[in-house]
């Protein structure tokens, strides 16, 4: 990015390799989707998911955290302000200022939308909603002496003043309140647009398909989708109305705002849940398909690369891989211009070891599947009429694996998110500075032991986990059953 | 029996040798010793004599394959290969960085491993098994459908919440057992049972789930409708019909991972503080010690193939059609 071009935008953009998988992964979906609709068979797969009303109310929830991880994917390097030497003209960006210098600190559109939240740091632990610190500290009163007392927050409900302790039960109702009422707009608004996009072109007049959707009477679950958007509206307009003047969920030990700490975790798990199957597919795939189709020793040679890595315990063969990767970062800093390229590549190479030991289960599945269809009588007609072997491959078998690809796409998910937590825990996991749930877990890890108890750091990671977990896990189920052809 | 016996012991050995292979390559190809030695003692002290004292203290200082400088059979036998690699064939695996045996590591900390997993395993084991055979039996109801989502749910929880959990709630909270720690002997029985029964918590949601689709399976065949057609009570029907047809795809889950007991729990032991082989390699991971991480890896493999060739040996006992040749 050249220099003139930072000073138009007030930042240089960046894209770190996860972003660009990322988007690579979004983009790869909808192409799929587009595909999807003019496929019968695909058609009618995706409105079975979409039938069931677990199926939509954990693809909400989904998207939601989905668009979380997107937003905060969108990486930059702010312009640092002029400095001094510019004595006071470099403020006017057009009047040729000296070369502006980008900051080393990598942020996201998600860190800009949150800054008052990833700013707003405390001295150390305070509870949710808190206008003190959780711990007794010395303060020296106005007249000499000291003595014991809670410190006031500099930014928790800061807004109060003094009495902060008397008129912060009604301050909160009442900005309950109007928060709840500006969800309900919100909702009726996507209501609105919803039941006008399903109406088009329905033949019916527009207050039965909108009955109907409220009724559950529509062939999709449209009234559960619009059930979780609700509680989901009513969540996000609460903490768009409360965070930026209360720690919603209190802080932890350093002062950060947890709630922040926790939608930043999103973009990991996501990261890891999706980029790992992304990464592995393509070895999974080729090996699956060549040792299916071809037989002989290519056959013998797959199997036996997968033997020896499905020998090794998965946690000891990460471990091993990524105690190794660590070596090979920590001797090239030259390869990364900011940490947050250092713990990007780390975050990209866990993905990679990740699939390393995951891809082995896949492609087995593969390989059984292509040894059943190379003997299809369709399959045999068209070696028989001469077509080439990478045509039939591309014809008529890989479509027909798509479907367990897809189903292991979706189930490995949670499966991997919960493995980033722990291998975190460990110390075998993301960089230490990368917020995920794992880190704010280790980070938390003593604090229930605490006197007085801290609970909230791991209350906001376990929530955060269980319902993006539950949500994952409850839509594998559905895309499974609806996709594998023995479940129907 | 024995014939297939020796040839899948012989099949183990190509895939030992690609397991000891790719360690090494991970663990001397990827990073040079030199590497290792720098991030050890400490990039800002590592001199290039530091560097060699700490290569020669732990034999990294001779050449990887092939040794020029020796003769004869010392070409090959005074390699980094052969010390690190092919010596664990016979099961030496040299010092860890402390300067302590790993060998006889192992051997002091399979004890504590073996008396958490093996009642873990067990207890599991059972309560999953009971657990999907109460859903089948009840299937298609109330019961079946709201135990269903409460494994889902238990499976949607991080295993740290469950120790994290259940630490605060029985230790802490109640005050019933000690947090964490470890006793010989009897006396163990304390420290033990809080966290085999969070693993077994722990458990349960995914492996009953996966043991109702089994038996689900099993229940929709003809011969379990014969079985209730001539009269036999559904509890005799699910125990003696279903469970026996549908050992063959539990054991084929479940044996392998018997051996691999020995191993112990990584998480478990770490947050129990119990003297295991997990809490070895966890604490040998957080201190970068390769010697043992490669170690455990080696019997790692060898206690997965032991598994394999276990879960044929089972089929057998399962179902006496099957017949190994």
């Amino acid at each position: 990015m050249s220099a003139p071009m930072g000073i138009l935008l007030g930042f240089q953009p960046v894209v770190l390799w996860t972003d660009a998988l990322l988007f690579l992964l979004v983009a790869l979906a909808l192409v799929s989707a587009l595909r999807a609709r003019a496929q019968a068979p695909l058609r009618a797969a995706w409105r079975k998911v979409g039938r069931r009303p677990t199926g939509m109310a954990a693809a909400t929830v989904l998207l939601a955290f989905l668009a979380v991880g997107l937003v905060d994917s969108l990486h930059y390097r702010p312009l640092l302000p002029a400095v001094e030497s510019a004595a006071g003209v470099g403020a006017e960006a057009g009047s040729a200022p000296a070369a502006p210098v980008v900051s080393t600190e990598v942020l996201s559109a998600l860190d800009a939308l949150l800054a008052p939240l990833r700013l707003r740091t405390e001295k150390t632990y305070s509870a949710p909603f808190a206008w003190t610190l959780y711990q007794r500290e010395t303060v020296e009163t106005a007249d000499g002496g000291q003595v014991r007392d809670y410190p006031r927050l500099a930014y928790g409900a800061a807004h109060l003043g003094a009495d902060a302790a008397a008129a912060r039960g009604g301050d909160v109702a009442l900005r309950l309140v109007s928060a709840l009422a500006q969800a309900a707009l919100a909702w009726l608004f996507a209501f609105l647009v919803l039941a006008s996009l399903v109406w088009r072109g329905s033949g019916l007049r527009w207050g039965e398909v909108a009955l109907a959707m409220l009724a559950g009477r529509t062939v999709l679950a449209w009234r559960a989708a619009l059930v979780t958007l609700a509680v989901l509206l009513a969540v996000v307009a609460v903490c768009v109305e409360l965070a930026p003047l209360y720690h919603v969920l209190g802080t932890d030990k350093v002062g950060q705002d947890v709630l922040y700490l926790a939608l930043k975790s999103v973009r990991t798990a996501l990261v890891i849940g999706t980029l790992t199957t992304l990464v592995m597919m393509p070895f999974a795939v080729a090996l699956g398909i060549a040792a299916g189709y071809l037989g002989g020793w290519v056959d013998d040679a797959v199997q036996y690369v997968y033997t020896v890595l499905n020998a090794i315990p998965g946690v000891l063969l990460i471990a091993a891989a990524v105690l190794m990767m660590q070596v090979v970062i920590d001797t090239h800093p030259q390869w990364f211009d900011t940490a947050a390229e250092r713990s990007d590549a780390r975050l990209l190479a866990l993905c990679f070891i990740l699939g390393i030991t995951s891809w082995t289960g896949l492609a087995r599945l593969l390989r059984g599947e292509t040894l059943k269809l190379r003997e299809l009588e369709y399959v045999q007609a068209a070696r028989a009429f001469g077509v080439r072997t990478p045509a039939i491959l591309r014809r008529h078998i890989l479509p027909n694996l798509m479907h367990i690809v897809l189903i292991a796409l979706v189930m490995d998910f949670s499966g991997l998110v919960l493995a980033e937590a722990v291998l975190s825990y460990v110390g075998i996991g993301v960089d230490p500075s990368t917020i995920s749930f794992g880190t704010m877990i280790n980070m938390a890890r003593a604090e229930l032991a605490r006197e007085p108890m801290v609970w909230w750091s791991l209350a906001a990671a376990f929530v955060f986990m269980f319902v993006l977990v539950l949500a994952a896990n409850l839509f594998a189920d559905v895309v499974r059953d609806a996709f594998d052809p023995r479940r129907a | 029996m024995l014939a297939y016996l020796l040839r899948r012991l012989l099949y183990a050995v190509p895939i030992l040798i690609g397991v000891n292979l790719l360690t090494f390559v991970l663990f001397f190809v990827v990073n040079s010793p030199d590497d290792m030695a720098r991030m050890h003692i400490g990039v800002k002290r590592a001199t290039p004599e530091a560097i060699e004292r700490w290569k020669a203290e732990r034999g990294y200082d001779k050449p990887m394959f092939v040794n020029a400088e020796a003769e004869g059979s010392a070409r090959f036998t005074e390699t980094i290969f052969f010390d690190k690699s092919l010596r664990m064939f016979a099961l030496e695996f040299g010092r860890a960085d402390d300067g302590r045996d790993i060998g006889q590591e192992i051997r002091d900390r399979m004890g504590p491993s073996l008396a958490i997993a093996l009642p873990t395993f067990l207890l599991s084991l059972f309560v999953s098994i009971s657990f999907a055979l109460l859903l089948v039996f009840f299937r298609a109801s109330y019961l079946d459908f709201w135990g269903v989502v409460l494994c889902v749910a238990m499976m949607s929880i991080s295993s740290l919440f469950y120790i994290i959990g259940g630490q605060w709630l029985v230790s802490k909270l109640w005050a019933l057992v000690p947090i964490s720690g470890y006793a010989p002997g009897l006396d163990a029985a304390r420290f033990l049972v809080l966290p085999v029964l969070i693993s077994v918590l722990a458990g349960i949601g995914s492996s009953a789930r996966w043991y109702r689709t089994i038996f689900l399976e099993e229940i929709s065949k003809d011969y379990v409708r014969t079985a209730r057609a001539k009269g036999l009570s559904e509890l005799a029907v699910l125990f003696r019909h279903v469970l026996r047809n549908a050992l063959i795809p539990i054991l084929t889950g479940v044996v392998v991972v018997i051996p691999l007991l020995f191993m112990g729990s990584l998480l478990v032991e770490s947050f129990f503080a119990i003297p295991g082989l997990g809490s070895y390699t966890i604490d040998a991971i957080n201190a970068q010690d390769f010697a043992v991480v490669r170690a455990m890896v080696f019997i790692g493999s060898v206690l997965y193939i032991v598994g394999l060739i276990l879960t044929d040996l089972s089929y057998t006992l399962a179902d006496p059609r099957v017949r190994l040749q």
